[in-house]
Formats: structure tokens, sequence, C-alpha cells
């Protein structure tokens, strides 16, 4: 025979301004099996959890009712509450008289009802709790890092310097990522790739990390612990082992396109390395525009190869492993800039991005750091910055801010006077976003060191003349519009999110926002975890970022590996479906319809080995407890642990019988 | 293709020239015209400037008019073609305002007629279409295609090439053999209506206009919209008195050239209305500009 | 209460946001003062206030907005809608606030441009469409400006660019009643 304990929960006015708490518990004292009904302001704090151990001791209690608020608040914290006194914590049930009932009404009378009515459903379903068990599952303590920048790179570090197997997976042919491509870094004026290529290097030379460049994750299935992925290691054409690196292919290739790292202002050839630092110092052969795959003609790389490492039969290699945890540091991409037709953005070629800017004074970009203008290759005296070019923009962009741009229209409008003493750098600037350590004080030195005129305001028109550029914008704070002759007009372009990110967080089976950035599972309190268990985020794929909080947040998403790999297995969740086997037919409908192909046949053997008949096997591990299975059975020989068909129809009779 | 055709209050007079080389070009290209009866005035700038409901009943009118006809509207005015599709975008996605302008001011429109500008009707068909019209290319006419504001802007208004970067006008122009020069601005206001009580503000504007247009390498102007031909054309020389500045630039409708291209007789183009003498460049490409 | 009243008061409650709001279908309070507006805006160069200024003047409630010349220098070139990254067609805001001067009778610091607008519906209102010889005649009396363009016009008279009879549609009456707002 239950006995139940019910526990209603003020939550301070949350519930009790609505809810007559006082005279839901009353109700549940005379609710069948109930053998004792409470109320506090608090149940979830330590009084309030206290005073259910003191109950279930006193009274003797076999089963828990919680009235409160949603069970995915504050569930595991009254399992691991009644647990503590002794009791399975699966014969806990909570009502949720708080999202579903106190926020969502405001007729005092009528909510108080609705909350006994939740509670005299919870009592009865309680009363046909079981007592559930966690099962234990094994865990592949190695992890995917999919996505090669700072963020994947610091992640791997942290992962494979605490003694795991890392795997980092990059799509380019080389790892770096943006920061590589960048030539300072704000505030400090660091080189970017000087601090960046140690840890590069660093992943290239730790034991614990194996880098897959050129490489995309083509399938994940399973769960955490246990993903099962497979990453398609694409054909470079060059043989790893033997090439030295010597560059004289590049060198000699004919085909000349235009540089994806250089932002289209550069070049490099149809085999090649990215930039000078890159790691793996392999080249690649871009197939879709080299002569020998296009026309079979060519192949002087191969002959002039020195290490003979050029093999033009190479093939794409699929190879799927078993990982236990999975961090996603896929980066951003910047927003085309041309959608406003009146910036004149791929009309005017010295109407650029700040991206394009950061390759034109970076040494190893298309003018080996000279700033000049792309039309002419003359030095730039007149620059002119623009701000919030795509951001903060609902009707041609996106509305919300990229966070870093304000920062790096200061350090170019910086770098430009340390380029060209002569230069003059106009800033149009909406606000200026400089909340970082240093970041304040960087953007006045800008203004008061290196003179840099900042005017508030947006700009409507860019247009040619005469080979200068007429920038029509706004100083509000003078009160007028202004016009500036410039040589060359930079655009801060939005961050937006990687074209196929949709189609990444589907493969994971994770969510992404309204602007594809992927979602984190709490935006304050879990930045870095996604609601898929074993899934991690690190870097701008999540929403746009600076290096700092970059790096910060990958090493976050590390410490959560490493947290999942310090026990010994993962606890499984038991509630999950259970199969009758002297019922089941083995008709296998349920399989059909599993969405997370959790259910498998199985022949039962008598002693002798000779089988008896074929049932449903459900796979604990895969399975999410969704409940298909149990729609779908027709002889409810397949059951949700938890959510069983006698304690969904006694809460149905609950409802349906309560005055 | 027939359209209801709403000439708008220019086109019967100050624009004269608009409204009889429309008509001879669409009779070329095989577009019929049905002038709307009893058609009234759109209230251009003026009626949406002194009163929202006013603005929007008197282009009304019209379209309802244009409904019984069962025919979408085409007008050749950039101005009427604004006033005209903007009330009939607020009343289709308003209906408590659609219902206003029947009980309130005695309009009964369905909202079903589609209103559209002259340009659009004519580039639509396609520039192999109007090449194959072509008897006479006028090469060596460089116009600056000027667009004005209200024949692109708004976008969702307009609904009709780039608000910033329109080519229209200068695929126009090239099928009929002319050189549109590359120029930035194409879509800058004249002053419009200020015309006459800030008279000061269009001399400004055009004279940017005219000195951008000169500065570009073009010999002439190409326009769709009356008021923007008006001001370019009848205040030229008073842009050049004050700003000690020769321009000489004459100011054509579109139909006008494409008439001259197409061998129209010059009688049916209304040339000799224009202010600015078109005659010598005219002259330049064989048509001569009387 | 006020101790500076030298300086800017800011109205208790949003009326003249309301009511601007109301009239002219747009949200006042999405500006975010950019300065889009104002720096495409072909009349700033010779207006009293700035574009942008004259939508914050309504964001923080100052009716003497209504008596600034920008409003009616605005020609409604619909520059500023198109760019303006919150969606403002602040066009529209113009027009609510020329409306709303009218009404309230506000002093027009453009006398002769509502002039022009009024003299220019006075003769739709009689005749169903504008005849172009009346109206500037007496566009020219009420305004007091008789002479500015004398030989322009002149000159388009003899180009026939003027025509002298006005024509009176049939539903004349039907388009001053709607002018009338009856």
């Amino acid at each position: 025979m239950a006995r139940v304990g019910v526990f209603v929960c003020w939550c301070g006015s949350n519930i009790a301004k609505t809810v007559d708490v006082e005279k839901v518990a009353e109700a549940a004292s005379k609710m069948p099996s109930v053998a004792y009904a409470t109320h506090y302001k608090y149940m979830c704090s330590e009084p309030g959890q206290n005073l259910v151990k003191q109950a279930i001791e006193e009274h003797k209690l076999t089963r828990i009712v919680v009235a409160s608020c949603s069970p995915r608040l504050h569930e595991p914290t009254f399992q691991r509450c009644i647990s503590e006194a002794g009791l399975n914590p699966y014969m806990l049930e909570m009502a949720n008289i708080r999202e579903h009932c106190s926020w969502v009404h405001e007729d005092k009378e009528a909510a108080t009802q609705k909350a006994i009515d939740l509670t005299a459903m919870a009592v009865a379903k309680a009363i046909r709790n079981e007592a559930l068990s966690q099962q234990e599952i094994p865990l592949t303590k190695t992890a995917l890092v999919i996505g090669g920048g700072v963020a994947g790179i610091q992640a791997a570090l942290d992962i494979a310097n605490a003694g795991y197997q890392v795997t980092l997976v990059e799509r380019t042919p080389s790892i770096g990522g943006r920061m590589a491509q960048y030539d300072k870094t704000f505030p400090t004026l660091d080189c970017a790739a000087c601090i960046l290529t140690p840890k590069m290097v660093d992943c290239a030379s730790n034991p614990n990390i194996r880098i897959m460049s050129y490489s995309e994750v083509e399938n994940v299935s399973g769960f955490v612990g246990n993903f099962d992925i497979t990453i398609r290691r694409r054909a470079r054409s060059i043989d790893m082992a033997k090439c030295t690196g010597c560059g004289v292919c590049y060198e000699k290739c004919p085909v000349k396109l235009p540089s994806e790292f250089d932002e289209g202002l550069g070049q490099r050839r149809a085999i090649y390395v990215p930039f000078p630092q890159a790691v793996p110092n392999v080249p690649v052969i871009d197939r879709e525009k080299c002569r020998k795959f296009l026309d079979d003609k060519c192949g002087a790389c191969q002959k002039l190869c020195p290490a003979d490492a050029v093999d033009y039969t190479q093939e794409d290699e699929l190879i799927t492993e078993r990982f236990g945890a999975i961090v996603v540091a896929t980066g951003f991409q910047t927003w085309d800039p041309a959608e406003y037709g009146n910036l004149g953005y791929g009309i005017y070629p010295d109407v650029i991005t700040g991206l394009q800017f950061e390759r034109l004074i970076n040494a190893s970009g298309p003018t080996d750091g000279k700033l000049v203008r792309p039309s002419d290759h003359t030095v730039p005296k007149n620059v002119v910055f623009i701000s919030c070019i795509g951001s903060r923009d609902d009707e041609h962009g996106y509305p919300y801010c990229s966070k870093v741009c304000c920062m790096y229209n200061a350090k170019h409008a910086l770098l430009l006077k340390e380029k060209n003493h002569d230069a003059q750098a106009y800033v149009f600037y909406t606000d200026i976003r400089a909340n970082g350590k240093g970041y304040e004080e960087f953007v006045r030195r800008a203004i008061e060191k290196y003179g840099a005129i900042y005017l508030r305001g947006r700009v409507s028109r860019v247009f040619e003349m005469d080979g200068k550029l007429y920038v029509r914008g706004v100083d509000t704070l003078a009160g007028k519009p202004v016009e500036i002759e410039a040589d060359m007009v930079v655009l801060a372009s939005a961050m937006e999110a990687q074209p196929d990110a949709k189609d990444l967080a589907r493969k994971l089976g994770i969510s992404v926002d309204e602007y594809n950035w992927f979602s984190e599972a709490h935006p304050k309190l879990r930045p870095v975890e996604v609601l898929t268990a074993g899934i991690y985020l690190a870097g701008a794929c999540q929403y746009p970022k600076d290096i700092p909080d970059s790096v910060a947040q990958a090493s976050g998403a590390a410490s959560k590996v490493l947290g999942l790999f310090s026990k010994p297995n993962i606890l499984s969740e038991p509630m999950v479906a259970e199969v009758n086997e002297d019922n089941c037919v083995g008709c296998l409908l349920c399989k059909e319809v599993c969405p997370y192909t959790a259910i498998e046949a199985k022949v039962l053997v008598d002693r002798n080995g000779n089988p008896i008949k074929t049932v449903s096997s459900v796979n604990e591990g895969l399975c999410h407890g969704c409940g298909t299975c149990v729609a779908a059975c027709r002889s409810s020989s397949i059951q949700l642990r938890g959510f069983k068909d006698n304690q969904i129809l006694a809460e149905i009779d609950a409802l349906a019988f309560s005055e | 293709m027939k359209y209801a055709y709403f000439p708008g209050c220019s086109l019967h007079s100050t624009a004269s020239e608009y409204d009889l080389s429309t008509k001879a070009v669409c009779r070329e290209l095989g577009i019929e015209l049905e002038e709307i009866p009893d058609w009234n005035c759109c209230g251009a700038t003026s009626g949406h400037s002194l009163n929202k409901e006013v603005g929007i009943a008197l282009p009304l009118r019209n379209l309802a008019k244009a409904e019984e006809m069962g025919l979408d509207v085409v007008t050749p005015c950039a101005a009427c073609f604004n006033r005209l599709k903007s009330a009939d975008d607020i009343v289709k996605r308003d209906p408590a305002m659609l219902a206003l302008m029947a009980e309130k001011y005695g309009v009964n429109y369905k909202g079903t007629v589609n209103t559209l500008s002259l340009l659009s009707v004519v580039y639509g068909l396609g520039v192999e279409a109007i090449q194959s019209h072509v008897k006479r290319e006028l090469a060596g006419l460089k116009p600056a295609c000027y667009y004005g504001c209200l024949l692109l802007r708004p976008p969702d208004v307009a609904d009709f090439d780039d608000a910033e970067n329109p080519i229209s006008l200068d695929e126009l122009m090239g099928s009929l053999g002319a050189e549109a020069v590359k120029w930035p601005y194409k879509t800058e206001c004249c002053g419009a209506s200020l015309s006459l009580s800030k008279s000061e503000i269009v001399v400004k504007l055009t004279h940017d206009i005219l000195s951008m247009a000169k500065r570009s390498g073009a010999n002439c102007i190409v326009t769709a919209c009356p008021l923007c031909q008006g001001n370019l054309d009848m205040r030229q020389s008073q842009v050049e008195a004050k700003y000690g500045e020769e321009f000489g630039l004459p100011i054509f409708y579109f139909t006008q050239l494409m008439g001259a291209a197409f061998g129209l007789p010059d009688s049916s183009l209304g040339f000799n209305k224009l202010m600015v003498n078109p005659g010598a460049v005219l002259a330049a490409v064989g048509s001569e500009g009387k | 209460m006020q101790i500076m009243t030298d300086r800017l008061t800011i109205p208790e409650g949003r009326q003249l946001a309301d009511r601007i709001g109301d009239l002219s279908g747009q949200k006042i309070a999405s500006c975010y003062q950019c300065g889009e507006c104002t720096a495409g805006c072909p009349v700033a160069y010779t207006a009293d206030l700035m574009p942008n200024q004259v939508i914050r003047m309504v964001q923080l409630g100052q009716d003497s907005v209504l008596e600034s010349s920008m409003i009616w220098l605005c020609v409604g070139c619909e520059t500023c809608a198109t760019r303006c990254p919150r969606s403002v067609e602040l066009s529209k805001v113009m027009d609510a606030l020329r409306e709303t001067a009218v009404a309230r009778k506000s002093r027009v610091r453009e006398p002769a441009i509502l002039t022009f607008h009024k003299t220019f519906l006075k003769s739709v209102e009689r005749m169903g469409r504008t005849h172009e010889v009346s109206m500037l005649a007496e566009y020219k009396l009420r305004s007091r400006d008789l002479f500015s363009d004398i030989f322009l016009g002149m000159r388009m008279f003899l180009k026939g660019k003027l025509a002298l009879v006005p024509k009176f549609i049939k539903g004349k009456d039907e388009v001053g009643r709607i002018i009338r707002n009856e």
C-alpha cells in the first residue's frame, strides 16, 4: 500500500500569488493514499528539502509528489533529495503548478482548482511508479573537435594535455581559421600569426592530437560517450608522408585563381597551401581547377616534385570511429556587403571589407603588407571606415550587433597611421562597443594619439568619380551631413553563421537559432553546452565574439569534456522503452517507427539454442524515451518506464472524476 | 497587351510631349492604351503631404475606374505611379482602410488591379523585342540615364529594377544603339515639387545633376518622370546663369528617344516642346529635332 | 517641477509620439538616431533641423518640431525610407507632422510651400485635375510672389506647354468632396 507525501511549494509569490497553496495542500491531504500533505515557501531550498526528508522518515512515506515548478528545473534536485532519505529517486512525481498554472492564469479560484487537479493526477501516477535504476554505459574517452580555428585549437590542446586523444577536423587545407588571416589583434597589437602559430605547431606535435585537415564530418550517429562518426578525408592528391613542404609545386603551377585566404584580393594556384605558416605544411590540389583533372594536361607539379609526393590517383577516404565527446568550433563567415547597393561594394574595387583590409596590411598578404589601393596600387591617404554594415540592420541584414567591429575599426585606424604617417582615418560609428579589458582605452588611443576622426552617424552613399571615392554620411553630433573625399572605404561587415551551419546541426542533432548560430543549452548558465549530451560549443559558431572570449569558451568546453571523461562510465536514463517479451509478437512495427534506430529484432532461444520467437529489443543507450513505439504497438507490449499506460490512464481518471 | 492608361495632369499640359511620344511608341510596340475615362489628379505630392486619407482616396478613385474596365493600369509619370501603387498597397494590406475609402469617400475599389510604370512595361518586353523595332540606331547619343526618386523608391512599393543601382533605362538605351554613360547620380533627387515654392533648392539640386552628367561625359539626359524632366529642362538656363556654367544638355523622355530610333515621325514625338534645344544632339544621330 | 526652464522639458506620457506614430503608421521608438536619413536627404543642407533631429524631437515630445522648416522642405523622395536600418519610413512621419501642424494651426515656417500645396489641391477640388495656368496664377497671387519665373512662364507658354483652357472632369464634384473630406 503506497504512502504518498505531497509537498506544495509557494515559490515565494510565483505560485502563491495566483494559487491558494494552503488550499491545495489541504485538498491533497484528503486524496487517496496520501499519508501526509504540507506546504512550504521554497521547497527546493535546504530547509525545504529537509522538510521532505524528515517527513519521509516520520511518516514512512513511499511515494513523493512535489507540486511546484517544472520538472525541467528541479526534478534532479528532488530525486537527489529523496534518494538521500533512502527512497528510489524514481518514486518522485512533480506536478507543475507554476509554468503550467500560476504563470499562465489570472483567475485565482480557477487556478487553485487546476492546481488541485494537477496534484491529484500526480498522486494517481505516483502510486503506480516503479523503482528504476540507471545503467552503466561504457564511454569512449576520445574527443572530436570540429573546426581548427583558435577555439578548436585551444579546446584540442586542453583536452590533449589532460591525457586524452583528440581528433581535430578542419575543412580547409590548414588549421588556423580566421585568426590566421588577421594582422595584429586588439587591444595588445600582438601579431596574430606570432601568437597563433605556436599553438598550431603544438597541435601538430602533440602526441594526443591527430589533425585531419582538408576533411569534413560526413555522418554522426550514437549518443554521449558513444558517438559513431564518419569523417571524409578529402583527397589532397599529395602523399603526406613524402611531402617535405619545399613549395616547388605551387611555385610552378600555371593556374592562377583568386585566393580564399586573401579574401579574393590575392591569388593562389591550383596546387596550393593557403598561407606560408600552414599546418600541415602540405599542399592540396583543387581538382575543380587543376588542368590535370579537367583536361588531363600539365602535370608539372608531379614532374617537378623532388619527393615524388604528388599522387593524382589519391581518393577520398571515409573513416568511421567512435568518440565520446564532440566540441563544435566551426566559426563564422562575413556578410556580403553588396547587399547595400548604395555603398558600392563589388562595383568599386577600392571599397573593401574589414577582413580584406586585414589581408592588405598583413605581411603575408597579397601586397606583402604594403597598404595600397586595389584599383591602382597607390598608397591611400584618406581612408573611411564604416561601422555596422549588415549589423544592427533589420531591414537589409541582421538585427544583432557583431561585437568586434568597433574594436577592429579602431585597430585599423591606428594601423593605417603606422603604415602611412600622412594618412587620415575617418570612422563612421553609431555606438562604440568597447567593453573588454583595455578596450575603451584602446579606442581612445586611436582617437587621441593616432588622430582618427570619429564621426557619429551612418553613410548614405559612396560613389567613385575620377579615381576618388566620395563618401556622403552624417555627423549627428555636429548636426550636419558630411562629405569625405576618400582613397579607400572599408566596410565593417557583419559576422554571420557558416553557410552549412544548419546542415551540421542536423547531422549532430543540435539546434540553431534564427540566424543559424548554434543554440547553447542556456544563454546565461550553460553557454558552452547544448541540449544534446556530449556535444559542446566553442567560439564564434555560437555567436559573434572576439579572440579572448573564443579561447575562454574553448577551455570551458574542454573542461566539460574532461568532466565527462573523468567518470568511469555514463549513467543511462532509465525512463526508456521496455519490451514485455512474453507478450511481444515480433511484428517489429516499433522498429520501423523509432526515430533513433534504438530498436532491433531479437531472437529468443530455448535452453538448447533453438529459436522460440522473434521479439523487439530496445538499446537503452540510444532510446530517447519519445514514446513513438508505445503508440505504434498493437499489443501494448512495449511500454515507457515511468510513463506506463496504467499510470497515464490513472492520471486521466483522477482528472475526470475529480469534484 | 492592353492597359488602362493613366496619363496624369502634367502629361496633358507641361509634359504633353511625354504623352505624345508614349502613345506613338506604344502603338509601334503593340501595347494598347485605353485612357481611364474621367480620371482625376492622383494628388501628387500635395495630396499625401496634407492629408493621409485624401492622399489615398484621390489615386484610388482611378484604380476603381480601371477595375471597372477590367484592366491593369500603366502610367508614364513616376509620381503618379508611386501614388497609385502606394495607395493600392495600403488598401490591399489594410481592409479597414479599404472599407473607409468606400464609406467615407465613395471610392468602391475591390483591390484587383495591378499598377505599373510605363518603363517597367516597356522594359518587360525584353531588349531583343525592342531592338527588333529599331530602324535607326542612336549611335553617338550618350545619355545620362536619370531615374529620379519615385520610380524606384521605396523598393517594396516600386517593386521594379534596383533602387540603388538601376539598369533598366540604361539597357533600354543600349537596345536603341545609344551609349548610356556610367554616372553616380541616377537616383539623386531633383527637388521635385519645390520648383515653384522653393525654386532655389531645385536650382541647386538640378545644377548638381546637370554638372555630374556633363562631367561623366553625357551629351544629354534621358528621364522617365515629367517633374524631373521639367526641372532639368525648364530651369537649365537659370542654372547656367546662376552658376556661370554651360551645359546645353537636352532632357529627353525615354519614349521620345525610342520613337526616334523606331523611325517614327518627329511630329509624334514632341521634340519641339523641349526647352533646351535638342537639335544639335539629334542631328548627330540622324534625327532632326524641330 | 522643472527648475531650469530653459532646458529641454520632456513631457510626461507619449502624446506626440503616439499621435504621429498612429497617423504615420511608423514605430517612432524604433529609431536609434543613426543619421542615415540625414546622410541621404537632398534638402538637409538648407533645413533648420536635420531629418534625424525631427524624429528625435518627436521621440522627446517636443511640439516645437511642428514649427520647423524641415517638415515642409521634405519632398518625399523616399531616400530615407529606403535606407533606414530600422525600417522607419521617415517620409510618412513627415507627412503626419505636416497634417498635424495644419490641424493644430501651428506656425508654418515655409508658408510658400503650404500655399503651393493648398493651391494645387484647390485646383483639383474645383476641376478634378490640376490646371497649371490657373494654379500658377493663384499661387503667385497667394504667395505674393508675382514676378519670379515670369520669363520662364512666357517661354513655356510660347512652347505650348501651358494649356489655357482648363478641363473640368465629369466627376469633379466627387473629387471635390474627397478633398473636402466629406
